[in-house]
């Protein structure tokens, strides 16, 4: 690798910009491919590697690539500084996502009870208006408080965002339906809501409640188009 | 970790160490077969006095990558390494979970 190809490289990651190094295996020669505007083959197999979000071998026009794919680190913003939000931080900042936990109420979100963790006290809808979600984001309502969880619903539903989940119970989160469809929300489009939140597995501590949120999470990320499929069968 | 090549230390670590006038290569997993340790995409780098950062196998195959990466850096050419358990070489460096893995290993020049 030559010395400004990683100075190149390094300074899209930092800008928290999806970059792909392709290298030809063979020769050594190499390319850094910006995936958001592919014109070539090699590019166009370069954006499918960024969206699979798998660095992998191909073959093109008979030349041997290697294609290191490098995302923007995953985020996830927490409506909601109550107590699952402790365990789910703290997990989810392991599994390499980027934390945020919005709430405006100062008294629970404080470094004294998420050490480490970014917080805001602004209202959902102007936190995530400064800080748009992306298609590697996922959001998780806590809150049980429609006032702080539905503006941050609505502004995940306007987004790409991966994975969207509301903590309650069936009965709350019909509700909680109704009034987004008052808002103008569709059907489909509240589809991508999971509620009640995470993979049913009889999770009772808010430990368990994050283990089985951050499960349904890398299964919406991971399991591609088939993620269905697999939690139906997680869940018989 | 995601599939994202996690090297992220390890790429900030590499211009660092070649800023700081190392001679440095990288070795990146570019195949896996069975149940590898690493995905492809997992980086180390390693520096001229054996230094490194980052792990493609989980601490199996380092010593062999580390060796190739001196290599490397003295030739300047790209080599490409394959560690299995199929391979006889492999009783001595060898992957223990059975898996295979490729690696390329390039000078950072």
């Amino acid at each position: 690798m030559h010395q400004d190809t990683l100075h190149a490289l390094n300074e899209a990651r930092h800008a928290g910009r999806a970059i792909v190094r392709a290298v030809d295996l063979a020769t050594g020669e190499e390319r850094l491919i910006d995936p958001s505007n592919p014109t070539s083959e090699l590019e166009r197999a370069a954006a499918a590697a960024a969206r699979a979000d798998r660095s992998e071998p191909v073959e093109i026009e008979g030349r041997s690539w290697f294609l290191s794919v490098h995302n923007p680190p995953l985020d996830l913003v927490l409506i909601g500084a109550v107590h699952i939000a402790q365990p789910l931080s703290q997990m989810a900042a392991l599994a390499g996502y980027s934390v945020c936990i919005i709430d405006p109420r100062q008294a629970f979100a404080t470094a004294a009870r998420f050490p480490g963790m970014a917080l805001s006290h602004d209202w959902p809808d102007e936190a995530l208006a400064r800080k748009p979600l992306g298609p590697r984001s996922a959001l998780v309502a806590l809150s049980h408080d429609p006032k702080f969880d539905d503006p941050g619903l609505a502004a995940a539903l306007r987004s790409p965002c991966f994975y969207i989940g509301a903590l309650g119970s069936k009965k709350s989160h019909a509700a909680r339906l109704a009034r987004l469809k008052a808002q103008g929300f569709t059907e489909d489009e509240l589809k991508r809501i999971h509620g009640p939140v995470g993979l049913a597995i009889g999770a009772r501590s808010p430990a368990e409640i994050a283990v089985s949120i951050l499960a349904e999470m890398t299964l919406k990320l991971r399991a591609d188009g088939g993620w269905e499929r697999f939690a139906v069968r997680a869940q018989a | 970790m995601s599939g994202t090549a996690d090297g992220d230390d390890v790429l900030d670590t590499a211009a660092r160490w070649r800023g700081e006038g190392h001679k440095v290569a990288l070795a990146t997993v570019v195949k896996t077969w069975g149940s590898a340790p690493r995905p492809a995409g997992s980086q180390v780098a390693v520096r001229d006095d054996g230094a490194f950062i980052g792990s493609v196998s989980g601490g199996c195959v380092e010593g062999a990558v580390i060796e190739g990466a001196q290599d490397v850096m003295r030739t300047g050419r790209i080599k490409q390494l394959e560690f299995g358990v199929s391979d006889a070489e492999a009783w001595a460096v060898g992957l223990a979970c059975g898996g295979r893995i490729e690696i390329l290993v390039e000078a950072l020049d």
